[in-house]
């Protein structure tokens, strides 16, 4: 293997370790808070990644200046966790949590399906594709290889400024601290006043507006298809779960970890690149059933 | 009384029926291979596990059929029953293994994670599972006697409906003993399962091997019939509607595995003219209603009616 391919391997690792991290912090920040395993989680990725795209090539058609596809992508995930998030939550999630575990997870299963089904409807199953924003950042070179500017800088940038945004918020702010009072305790939370259901939405808000960032982000990168959503859900679930579900920073480094398996998986033995995050979940969670980065948790009996 | 006689007429119909009706076969053979892959979402069901990934040994029945068929060119019936369960408890097992260490969001991710896989390996390895084009299954003999179509599809669908009653009896009278019974315990309090000397996870593991051979003979009935196994066997699609039967059929009893799967068929072939694009969303909100209004499913509701009615008559 070359010092080239090493870096290949590197920079698609790093890229798409990001939009990884982005979707599945989302997942673990909304399981942390609520307990709840969105299944759909993968499908507000895929809504984010079609929006965005939609919203680019309309545009581009229209013929606005192409920078303006930057803050679009952004609109296109605010859209998506806002309405789309904020409609799982308040029609559905609010009815079920004091429901048992194998039924909530029947209930965002359902909204799973239905939300493949709505984008199919709505999209159609020709796979779009917008490199535009890809190519407008230009690339750069680094060790002899050309790479581009928008998968080396600018998603790990995003990647990080969410992870340290996160930890300020959760830990610098009052709406952040309040979150991790509803988090440890809800009730006492309740008995000082603190509007649990508010923390809720918000906190599932926060969590759909990252998987649908992750999926603008991923747009220009991939092509955008039916079962992107599927494919994402069981990973950013295996990065999760590797990590400890709950895990905000250790679902950074598992993201990491996976992304670059994979990638270099590529190069040595492509066959194997799907299963690398599997192969990877398995080993840790044979292991450390916990997750890497978990604390082992008391029983609560 | 009531219940043997509706059982009776039920059974009566389903003989009589491809004869009168012969277009029906295909449907009702379906239908029922397909509840045989429900019940074992069932069984785990009264662990209060829910496997989003029972499509797995679904595909693992179907291609062990296709497999060993293209070897044999052709085979006999049985013997490709007999090899299908066996690959689908070796599945079982080893995938078994890992799984019963968890539970819930583990528990149901973990097998969605595990079919992924499989469905991307019957996709990506061309050479050998044919892609996305899958394997033609040939039409094996049955016991010696080599049929031409009609025929092998009537015989396949009494055999079917034999080995479903069966299967379904022993799944009753297994889901009634003890080691049955705990798995009711995992669902309510598995400490005190393990207090009483008993391994939840041998417990679970049992099952999990049982279920994934229902799932794996009626995928192998289901590539017999259609003559085709292909990686859609094993996405995560069809394993939704194996749960998605199996909670609007009525978790709580075997039969609701084969009346949802029915039911479901029925409206299927009916609606997908109406909802040509729409039909997931259909699903997904009737499985929402169910969950929240129904949780007993049509047989739950069926046993309410008939509460109400023997409390009427007998007041």
């Amino acid at each position: 293997m070359s010092l080239q391919t090493i870096m290949l391997a590197v920079f698609d690792g790093v890229a798409y370790a990001a939009l990884v991290f982005l979707v599945a912090v989302g997942m673990t920040l909304v399981f942390g808070v609520m307990r709840i395993l969105n299944v759909a989680h993968g499908s507000l990725y895929a809504l984010g990644a079609y929006l965005a795209a939609s919203l680019v090539l309309g545009l581009g058609a229209s013929g606005w200046s192409p920078w303006l596809a930057y803050p679009a992508m952004a609109a296109a995930a605010a859209i998506i966790g806002v309405v789309v998030g904020g409609a799982i939550e308040t029609l559905l999630l609010q009815r079920i949590y004091a429901k048992e575990e194998a039924l909530q997870l029947l209930v965002t299963f359902a909204v799973f399906m239905m939300l493949e089904n709505i984008q199919r409807l709505v999209w159609g199953v020709q796979p779009y594709f917008v490199g535009e924003p890809l190519q407008m950042l230009g690339n750069i070179e680094l060790g002899g290889i050309a790479y581009t500017r928008y998968q080396t800088l600018l998603l790990p940038a995003v990647a990080l400024i969410v992870l340290f945004g996160l930890r300020f918020f959760l830990r610098g702010t009052l709406t952040g601290q309040v979150i991790l009072a509803v988090t440890e305790d809800r009730e006492a939370a309740t008995s000082i006043g603190v509007n649990a259901r508010r923390v809720f939405l918000s906190t599932f808000i926060i969590g759909a507006t990252l998987a649908a960032l992750a999926g603008a982000l991923a747009a220009p990168t991939t092509s955008i298809q039916p079962g992107m959503g599927a494919d994402m859900i069981v990973l950013s679930f295996a990065v999760a779960a590797t990590a400890g579900l709950g895990n905000i920073e250790g679902s950074a480094l598992t993201a990491l970890l996976i992304g670059l398996a994979r990638s270099f998986a590529v190069y040595i033995a492509p066959e194997l690149e799907v299963l690398t995050p599997y192969l990877i979940m398995v080993i840790v969670l044979l292991v450390r059933p916990q997750g890497l980065f978990a604390r082992p948790e008391a029983r609560r009996i | 009384m009531l219940r043997r006689i509706l059982a009776l007429v039920a059974l009566l119909v389903l003989v009589a029926v491809p004869f009168l009706a012969p277009w029906t076969k295909t449907f009702l053979l379906l239908a029922l291979a397909k509840g045989l892959a429900v019940l074992a979402v069932i069984i785990l069901l009264q662990a209060g596990q829910v496997s989003f990934g029972h499509a797995l040994f679904f595909a693992a029945g179907a291609y062990a059929v296709a497999f060993v068929g293209r070897a044999l060119a052709g085979g006999e019936l049985f013997g490709l029953l007999a090899v299908s369960l066996l690959v689908s408890a070796a599945f079982g097992l080893a995938i078994g293994l890992f799984v019963v260490r968890y539970r819930y969001i583990f528990f149901g991710m973990l097998n969605l994670a595990f079919s992924m896989v499989l469905y991307s390996i019957l996709e990506k390895f061309f050479h050998l599972t044919g892609g996305s084009d899958g394997i033609r299954v040939l039409r094996p003999s049955i016991l010696g006697v080599t049929l031409e179509r009609n025929g092998f599809e009537l015989a396949l669908y009494f055999i079917t409906l034999a080995l479903s009653i069966v299967l379904a009896a022993g799944v009753t009278r297994y889901l009634a003993s003890p080691l049955g019974q705990a798995l009711g315990a995992i669902k309510s309090n598995e400490t005190r399962l393990e207090y009483l000397g008993v391994s939840a996870r041998r417990v679970l593991l049992i099952a999990y091997v049982v279920s994934a051979v229902l799932a794996g003979l009626g995928g192998a009935i289901t590539a017999l019939m259609q003559g085709l196994a292909t990686p859609d066997y094993a996405f995560w699609v069809r394993s939704g509607e194996f749960v998605f039967i199996a909670i609007l059929g009525g978790a709580g009893h075997v039969a609701g595995a084969f009346v949802g799967s029915l039911v479901y068929e029925g409206i299927r072939s009916y609606a997908a003219v109406l909802f040509a694009d729409g039909w997931q969303l259909v699903l997904g909100s009737i499985l929402i209603l169910v969950v929240l209004f129904a949780p007993q499913g049509i047989v739950g509701l069926w046993q309410r009616l008939m509460g109400r009615l023997s409390q009427k008559v007998a007041p």
